[in-house]
């Protein structure tokens, strides 16, 4: 129970005021640090809704989200946002970057946003991370002037930046390719390992997530299945 | 706020064409402000000057009608000492009125007598000389334009005036003057100050003691200095404000009506900026929804909006002062009166146009508020939700 990196401890999520969807259902479920989980399940079963609710972007309607061993249920909104640039990568179906700046500019978002001005220790940083994605040649891209891989792999990039403990990834292989998709797992894994980073991806691709340390299944805002290997 | 300014920065850069069209209307309505102002300053400053720059704008005088100022030189001194910054030009004058008999005709004029010197400062009486040279001596005169024109005088003739107490006297004409106000040049005669004072017999004393001051608008708080500083009764300090009294509220008509335009346009300027920028709220949701995910706070994710109303102000304010500069001096250069000369003198007011720029980059800054409140309201879920 003490090495979960991140927990959801009776949680419910409503939907609706009068027509009410009740997207969980009471659920229990924590993260090993330095785990590799998948999560699975049918489309509309509150995968999304669970991972959101994990990642503080989403607040529970009922029911306690604990990270790092500390309830975020009453924390205000710029704490939240601390906790999440400091502890949390996210990965989304769709890559965000801004589209202004460059992959390097965009790698360094989560930095500046939490210290202002990147120095070059930082720049360093961001390029090291570019290179382990493999878009050393890119840095200097507009986001818009890239393929639909290699503004994923900056995104990812961007995740790991502030070195979180854990990164949250919702289907984010969804747009790309078989290829593209593999080489992307096989970066998480990397990073997993040497980096201890704690991975929660939800996924449709069954080979994927059979390569994982975990299996959950949602169906109906329920765990219907919960693999451990 | 680094990281704010710098994204604020990038999303003007990366809309140009937006960017560039709340820039020009910001600019446009700046220099129409500075326009409009400059040419209400130009045109009042020109007409005031018109008015009152050659003419005495606080005059001392006697309560009593025909006593003099006795001491004029100790009264002078005070005077000055008053406000020495402000007050200039002064000069004491001792005048009087006069019959003026030829063979057929006979007109009252007002006969002034002054130091030529000190009243150089008001009348600049040598450049109005337009024929012959100023009276120095005893018993010379010099006469106005159309005064001469109509009794059909010239330089070198005699002419004889009476007093009220009946005293007559002979003078020699030795100049005629235009002073380009016709009712002067009609009525008024000049002499050195000793040849009036003996003439109307006041011996050492002046009628009055005219001057002028640097800011003609203050004209009046200065008489009340002078008032309270003389504090003799037997004085009044009048200025040129309360005998303008019409010509004043005018200017003031004019003043408020271009202000009323100004704030007119500035209005439509902050609509302009609130409503593009609302616009662009909507456009970068993407953007301000993701940083907000990875831990911006909502505060900061609002100031990218006020930098990007603040940087707007900036720009439209430079461009505006410049255009506004431009059509200004323009104006002033190729519309002109017949003879050549501006209708409107060029007139720049930096102080006018540093207060307009300051106003049209807070008023930007300010119309930045409403978007920026939006973005702050703005929930991350929305965006992701959404894709
Ligand atoms: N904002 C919302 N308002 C109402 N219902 C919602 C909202 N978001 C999700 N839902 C509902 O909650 C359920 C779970 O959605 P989601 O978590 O997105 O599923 P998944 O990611 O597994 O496809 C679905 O029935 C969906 O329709
Ligand atoms: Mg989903």
């Amino acid at each position: 129970m003490d090495n979960y990196v991140v927990e959801v401890k009776g949680v419910n999520k409503v939907y609706g005021k009068t027509i009410k969807t009740v997207a969980l259902h009471n659920l229990n479920l924590g993260f090993k640090t330095g785990s590799f989980n998948a999560i699975i399940g049918e489309s509309g079963s509150g995968k999304s809704t669970l991972l959101n609710i994990l990642g503080t972007l989403d607040r529970p309607t009922k029911g306690d989200v604990i990270i790092n061993g500390v309830s975020t249920k009453n924390m205000s909104k710029g704490r939240l946002s601390d906790l999440r640039n400091e502890t949390l990568g996210f990965v989304f179906q769709f890559h965000y970057l801004l589209p202004e700046f460059t992959a390097l500019e965009n790698v360094l978002m989560p930095y500046r946003i939490a210290n202002g001005k990147a120095g070059k220790k930082s720049r360093d940083r961001a390029r090291e991370i570019l290179n382990l994605v493999g878009l050393e040649k890119v840095e200097n891209n507009l986001a818009t002037n890239m393929s639909g891989g290699q503004q994923q792999r900056t995104a990812i990039a961007r995740a790991l930046m502030n070195q979180p403990k854990i990164i949250l990834a919702d289907e984010p292989t969804g747009n790309l390719d078989s290829q593209t998709t593999d080489s992307i797992y096989q970066l998480f894994r990397k990073i997993n390992q040497e980096l201890g980073t704690t991975f929660i991806i939800i996924t449709h691709d069954r080979r994927v997530a059979e390569k994982a340390d975990r299996i959950v299944e949602i169906l109906d805002g329920r765990i219907s299945l919960d693999i451990v290997k | 706020m680094k990281l704010a300014f710098d994204i604020a920065l990038r999303f003007l850069k990366s809309s140009k064409g937006q960017t560039a069209l709340i820039v020009l209307g910001i600019a446009i309505g700046v220099s129409v402000q500075i326009f409009i102002g400059s040419l209400i300053t130009g045109l009042q400053k020109s007409l005031v000057d018109k008015t009152v720059g050659s003419a005495p704008q606080i005059t001392v005088s006697p309560q009593e009608d025909g006593a003099y100022i006795l001491d004029s030189q100790a009264e002078a001194k005070t005077i000055k000492a008053t406000n020495p910054e402000e007050i200039k030009n002064l000069v004491a004058v001792t005048q009087g009125p006069a019959i003026l008999n030829t063979a057929d005709e006979s007109a009252t004029i007002l006969l002034r007598g002054f130091d030529w010197k000190a009243a150089q400062g008001i009348y600049k009486i040598s450049d109005r000389i337009v024929k012959g040279e100023l009276a120095t001596n005893d018993n010379e005169i010099i006469i106005g334009e159309d005064f001469a024109k109509n009794l059909n005088l010239s330089v070198g003739d005699t002419i004889e005036l009476i007093t009220p107490a009946r005293k007559t006297g002979k003078f020699l004409i030795t100049g005629i003057f235009d002073l380009q106000v016709k009712s002067l040049n009609e009525s008024w005669i000049l002499s050195n100050d000793r040849a009036v004072q003996e003439f109307l017999e006041t011996g050492e004393g002046v009628s009055q003691i005219e001057m002028q001051v640097n800011d003609v608008f203050a004209a009046d708080e200065v008489a009340g200095e002078i008032e309270k500083r003389l504090n003799e009764d037997t004085l009044v300090v009048t200025n040129w404000k309360e005998e303008n009294a019409a010509l004043l509220s005018g200017l003031s008509g004019q003043t408020a009506s271009s202000l009323m335009i100004q704030v007119f346009v500035m209005i439509s300027v902050v609509l302009g900026i609130a409503s593009v920028l609302a616009i662009s709220v909507v456009q970068k949701s993407k953007q301000i929804g993701i940083l907000k995910a990875m831990g911006m706070h909502n505060p900061k994710a609002s100031l990218v909006f006020l930098f990007q109303g603040f940087l707007l102000g900036v720009l439209g304010a430079l461009v505006g002062v410049g255009l506004g500069i431009g059509l200004s001096w323009s104006f002033a250069t190729f519309v002109t009166n017949p003879d050549g000369s501006s209708l409107v003198p060029f007139f720049i007011d930096w102080s006018f146009i540093g207060i307009s720029a300051g106003i049209a980059v807070a008023a930007s800054t300010l119309a930045a508020l409403i978007p920026a409140i939006r973005v702050s309201r703005l929930d991350p879920m929305e965006v992701i939700k959404n894709g």
